[in-house]
């Protein structure tokens, strides 16, 4: 236990070094373009959310929400030794079968609805990853090919769906609002997360969806660390011909892993798109949904587990928050993601700090053995 | 007639970018590196190329710039790639990482970029197109051919058919070749006769970055008259071009003209009047490269030749 609980922190601290790295290049880029403002700038951004009071929290919950989920989905992929790049499509599949149910099962009952809608969207998701399994599994394609292609074929017929059929508010070019009834519910969210106009109680937009993703975490913790079914999951990934030989069925893995990685980000999409009139609706754009590619991200900073998703989901949303923020200091807002992408190019350096760790905890340890038995000499 | 011209035209203006990049992706698999960042790449190239046309454009125009800029790209490619060989080599890091991380710093960097340094504060970066040759003289008369590959194309055709000339001799002939090769099938191997497998994947690296800035250039040069720090996705599926070209020039020539003819189809096909009395709608025609794609690898990815050591990190006191 202590020896785990050691190696988690090691890791965490070469995440926390990344993150560090990051920001000091994003501090330069901010030194070079503005030195008048820069120190504000960092200042905005790593306050985050609380620029804007309680109510900017609840908006970096909101935001950690999506890519949490999908974090989720590329890290439990990654522990079976698959690289999810298709989580934006999974997404996209999953967003759009919920607001197809949201809209038109109306006969739900209640909170049925939402509950279907959102259960319809994880299984949307669950099609679109198994077909990358699949393909691997049984065609020996590679995933990160099929999950491109997928990425593109579910963009084009999601718009060719949207634009066909009841669900299209042709005036806004996106999709029409889903039932009231198939609205994430609040569950006392925005009594919390608000600031105060006048009379006017403005809430911030985060919803349940931020329970689901958690709740999702700590399971995905428990089929991965405490069944013999993640056990299997993470013996392919570690070697797949030594899982092979202890009896795994490596093809089963392979897809099943898939699978649920595919599920976690439909529900990603649909904790997105269930959204009261105000909120996120499909729109007919050919962009491929961001919170799949930032999920790569998240899982890459929390190191593939679980509950280190659930931080760097926080942390990344937090920053974003914050950098909404800097457009009053003549900075842009896409500073961000270059800090990110810098936090994770330093994070993949983690295997050389803990290498240079261990040597430097090996010499310490040499050299007490050695003072010891000196001192048994004398 | 005039149509197969057309069309044959068009999809040179898909099918090269995707070969030069794929190459490039060859070059970096075949030493051992598996490069994913050829997105990332070919943004960062087109940015400081098009950023170059758009600042001198009044000065000069035409091929002389047009090379001058495709310089600059390769330049930047391989100046950026070099983040990722100095984290996939030297520091041995996982490469799907930094792959990754240079593909989310390149696009935001433009974008910050372009709108930090343009006067008027947008991100797209606008130029005028002097670069298309009408006609080649002489060459542009022979029947057929003239019409095909010699009229109404870019100087940018050329080189990309001049790189996979080059890339197709040379990789089964050259002693570099044959220790690039070996670095990415067996480093330990290539080590024990002398070979520096560290610097010969550094080469296939940069190689792969020289040619991804410049396929960034080619894409966008005949297909826009502004850069808006994308390349749609064309880093990607020069990554499937590579793997359904099995990691072979003659094979990833044939799947980028595949792909590119595909794609072409996408996006004229509103002028072949057969394919348009057919009635059906054009999302539908955009997806077709990318299941066809699909279907292709199903069938052919059963025997998968990838460079066996590929993604490896090579770890010289392991061995």
């Amino acid at each position: 236990m202590v020896e785990r609980f050691k190696k988690g922190l090691s890791s965490m601290s070469a995440s926390v070094l990344a993150i560090v790295a990051g920001l000091f290049a994003g501090f330069i880029i901010l030194l070079i373009s503005n030195p008048a403002n820069a120190l504000k700038g960092l200042q905005t951004i790593l306050i985050g959310g609380w620029n804007n009071g309680i109510k900017g929290v609840g908006q970096v919950l909101y935001f950690a929400t999506p890519i949490i989920l999908t974090g989720l989905s590329v890290g439990f992929a990654f522990k079976t030794g698959m690289f999810n790049i298709g989580a934006a499509g999974q997404l996209m599949v999953g967003g759009f079968v919920s607001v197809y149910v949201g809209v038109t099962w109306t006969f739900l009952p209640g909170a049925w609805h939402w509950i279907v809608a959102l259960f319809m969207g994880a299984l949307g998701g669950m099609v679109w990853g198994m077909l990358v399994g699949l393909f691997k599994a049984l065609l020996n394609v590679h995933e990160v090919i099929t999950s491109i292609m997928l990425n593109y074929i579910a963009l084009y017929a999601i718009n060719y769906l949207v634009k066909n059929s009841h669900l299209f508010d042709a005036l806004k070019n996106q999709t029409v609002n889903v039932a009231a009834n198939a609205v994430l519910p609040k569950a006392g969210l925005d009594q919390i997360f608000y600031v105060l106009k006048g009379r006017y109680h403005d809430a911030s937009s985060v919803n349940s969806g931020i329970f689901i993703a958690i709740g999702l975490a700590v399971i995905v913790y428990i089929i991965l660390n405490k069944t013999t079914f993640g056990f299997e999951l993470k013996a392919c990934g570690f070697n797949k011909h030594a899982s092979r030989y202890a009896g795994i069925n490596e093809n089963r893995a392979i897809i099943t892993s898939m699978a649920i990685a595919g599920a976690l980000s439909g529900v990603a999409g649909a904790t997105m798109y269930l959204a009261p009139p105000s909120g996120m609706h499909i729109h007919v754009a050919e962009i491929l949904a961001a919170e799949g590619f930032n999920g790569i991200a998240v899982a890459l900073l929390g190191m593939s587990n679980p509950i280190g998703i659930i931080f760097s989901g926080l942390f990344i949303a937090h920053i974003t928050v914050g950098g909404s923020y800097l457009q009053s200091l003549k900075y842009m807002k896409e500073i961000i993601e270059i800090i990110i992408g810098m936090i994770i190019y330093f994070s993949a350096f983690s295997l050389l700090v803990r290498d240079v760790l261990a040597r430097i905890a090996k010499r310490r340890k040499k050299a007490e053995g050695a003072t010891s038995k000196n001192e048994e000499e004398c | 007639m005039d149509a197969i011209y057309f069309l044959f035209q068009q999809m040179m203006f898909f099918s090269i970018p995707l070969l030069i990049v794929a190459l490039g992706g060859m070059y970096s698999e075949r030493s051992g590196v598996v490069n994913i960042a050829l997105e990332g790449i070919m943004v960062s190239g087109a940015f400081t190329s098009i950023f170059f046309i758009s600042g001198v454009q009044n000065h000069m125009s035409g091929q002389g710039l047009l090379l001058i800029a495709i310089l600059i790209a390769m330049v930047t490619g391989a100046l950026f790639s070099l983040l990722h060989a100095y984290a996939a080599i030297t520091l041995r890091s996982d490469q799907t990482i930094s792959g990754t991380a240079l593909n989310m710093i390149a696009p935001a960097a433009a974008i910050y970029m372009a709108r930090m340094l343009q006067p008027n504060g947008v991100q797209q970066i606008q130029f005028n197109n002097t670069f298309r040759i009408p006609k080649v003289p002489v060459l542009g008369d022979i029947p057929v051919l003239g019409p095909l590959l010699f009229q109404n194309a870019y100087i940018t055709t050329y080189i990309g058919l001049l790189i996979f000339a080059v890339s197709a001799f040379t990789l089964y002939r050259t002693r570099f070749s044959l220790r690039l090769r070996a670095c990415g099938e067996h480093p330990q191997a290539a080590d024990s006769v002398g070979v520096n497998v560290y610097k010969i994947r550094y080469a296939g690296v940069l190689i792969s970055g020289a040619l991804a800035g410049l396929g960034g250039l080619v894409y966008v040069i005949p297909t826009s008259t502004n850069f808006n720090a994308t390349v749609s996705g064309y880093g990607f599926l020069a990554l499937a071009v590579l793997i359904f070209g099995q990691w072979k020039p003659w094979r990833i020539l044939m799947a980028a003209f595949f792909f590119g003819l595909m794609k072409t189809i996408a996006s004229a096909y509103s002028g072949i009047p057969f394919l348009l009395n057919l009635g059906i709608p054009s999302d539908i025609y955009k997806m077709v490269p990318f299941i066809a794609t699909l279907i292709a690898l199903a069938f052919t990815s059963k025997r998968s030749q990838a460079p066996r050591a590929s993604g490896v990190p090579y770890d010289k006191g392991q061995r």
